[in-house]
């Protein structure tokens, strides 16, 4: 599915990452975790293919991003649903059609995929804001959202860049619950967080592995969690 | 994407598409009021260039088939004078018709220059014979020489001396019309290009956005190309509809006016301008295509 080899990634000093080696088994539940910049955006950057390694390989869904065509990369990324760190939203699109987008964009919005919509939005709770365009929106209200939108086309894998910073410890729990849920349909699920009260919490409920970026290094992380 | 389907693509429309990328009032404006105003000019530069071609077709085929002879000879041998050339005429292979042209005729032709009241009579003015030429024409050479021979005071006029330079005149007008087009055009796709840019300079953060919710970038060019191509055409349609409209109005063609009054489409020439929206339209489309992936490729 997602597959990084001796991966490698630096922005022009020195490297952010390096020698990074991990495989997302489908289905399989995982946080990542460490410091602020220590590298968890790029990660998870590295996972869609915003960024191409330096060195080692990613491949997603077999095939090496570094021989990916921007359709390839496009096609690619209509099997993942990504909730990004600052939920990015079109200001000028209301709330429901920000969260079709992905159906939109790939011309496959009908009744059907309308219903489905509809659906969606109950289960992130946000049917009565429905018109209402994302600087209207709450931090608890985006960060349901871009997950909705991150799962409107029904993905493979769901990568979510700390998707509850923004948000108080209820809102958190909430949409923790909500990724649980997807992880139980069989969504594979990779959290970056450093927000370690939400790993626990998670813990309770799913197996769930834990990945600590330290050094520009993966690690498995300690007993402690 | 072929011309056609992409431009049926655009025709047909993709109303949550369109909405996929912002509208902002500047760039609509601006392609608006360019394509509008050029279309304007394509219409004056089409029916310049088309009046032009008209006035050295008929230059070129009308006066080419008729010529003049000129004679002059004493009052008691004009008469026979004109009767040599009238019968070297009737044998000369090539001549149509030829007949000499009656005083007053000849008077009406130098009104312009000595009034009403010239007493041709008294003076002493060259008689003038009018030839038509058949589709082969004559040998102008050869006739002169028999002109010369039969009727000494004949001198052949095959206007040609001052026919070439106004049908060159003519025919390089008609090209600059033609090149003022491909100017026209030109300048369409610089403007077109300059505010596709400088829109998608403007939306980078939305195609950031529908790169990563999933979005081809044949898709995102697409959006952009829909909206120029279509407000190209729909400012060329009501540009060339004005320009129309100027040309019907300006004063119709008359011989007294000139080349002036006869600007303007003739019959079937009206159909031309029709095609400038047209032009417009897929002038539009390449170029927002182009701008847009090139500045897509250019986007991480």
């Amino acid at each position: 599915m997602i597959e990084l080899q001796e991966a490698a990634y630096g922005y022009g000093g020195g490297p952010l990452l390096s020698d990074i080696s991990l495989r997302l088994a489908p289905g399989s539940f995982h946080f990542l975790t460490g410091p602020s910049g220590a590298g968890k955006t790029t990660f998870l950057k590295l996972c869609y293919a915003d960024l191409r390694a330096t060195s080692g390989h990613v491949t997603l869904f077999g095939q090496d991003t570094k021989d990916m065509s921007r359709d390839e990369i496009a096609q690619a990324r209509q099997r993942m649903g990504v909730v990004h760190q600052d939920c990015e939203f079109l200001d000028h699109l209301s709330l429901s059609e920000n969260i079709a987008l992905p159906l939109t964009v790939t011309g496959r919005s009908g009744e059907a995929q309308e219903a489905n919509l509809s659906e969606l939005m109950g289960w992130v709770g946000l049917s009565a804001r429905a018109d209402a365009l994302p600087p209207e929106l709450s931090g608890g209200e985006r960060q349901r959202a871009a997950l909705a939108r991150a799962v409107i086309t029904d993905p493979d894998v769901i990568l979510a860049d700390e998707p509850t910073g923004n948000i108080d410890w209820e809102m958190s729990l909430r949409l923790l619950q909500l990724l649980v849920e997807l992880n139980r349909m069989g969504k594979t699920i990779l959290i970056a967080t450093h927000d370690l009260g939400l790993i626990r919490a998670a813990k309770a409920q799913v197996s769930a592995r834990v990945l600590r970026i330290a050094g520009g290094r993966l690690q498995l992380a300690g007993a402690d969690l | 994407m072929s011309v056609l389907s992409g431009l049926l693509e655009i025709l047909k429309g993709d109303a949550q598409a369109d909405r996929v990328v912002p509208r902002r009032g500047h760039s609509v404006r601006l392609t608006l009021f360019t394509s509008g105003a050029m279309a304007f000019l394509a219409v004056f530069a089409l029916a310049l260039s088309l009046a032009s071609g008209r006035l050295a077709d008929r230059w070129s085929d009308a006066l080419a088939r008729s010529s003049t002879i000129r004679i002059s000879a004493p009052a008691a041998q004009m008469e026979a004078q004109i009767w040599a050339v009238l019968e070297v005429l009737e044998q000369t292979p090539g001549v149509a018709s030829a007949r000499a042209l009656t005083e007053d005729e000849q008077r009406a032709l130098l009104e312009p220059w000595f009034g009403p009241d010239l007493p041709l009579e008294d003076l002493p003015v060259p008689r003038l014979v009018e030839v038509i030429e058949t589709e082969t024409g004559y040998d102008p050479d050869g006739l002169r020489l028999r002109l010369a021979a039969e009727a000494p005071g004949a001198v052949l006029d095959d206007h040609t001396r001052w026919r070439r330079p106004l049908v060159r005149a003519a025919e390089r007008v008609r090209s600059l019309g033609w090149i003022s087009l491909a100017l026209i055009l030109g300048s369409v796709a610089a403007m077109i290009t300059l505010a596709a840019q400088s829109a998608l300079a403007a939306n980078v953060k939305v195609i950031r956005v529908l790169r990563l919710v999933g979005g081809r970038d044949v898709y995102i060019a697409r959006a952009f190309v829909r909206r120029f191509t279509l407000r190209a055409l729909t400012g060329a349609a009501v540009g060339t509809a004005l320009g129309m409209i100027a040309i019907a109005m300006l004063p119709s063609a008359q011989e007294q006016g000139g080349f002036l009054t006869g600007l303007g489409f003739a019959g079937l020439h009206w159909l031309w301008p029709l095609t400038i929206p047209l032009l417009s339209a897929v002038t539009a489309f390449w170029a927002t295509r182009s701008a847009a992936f090139r500045t897509l490729r250019s986007l991480p």
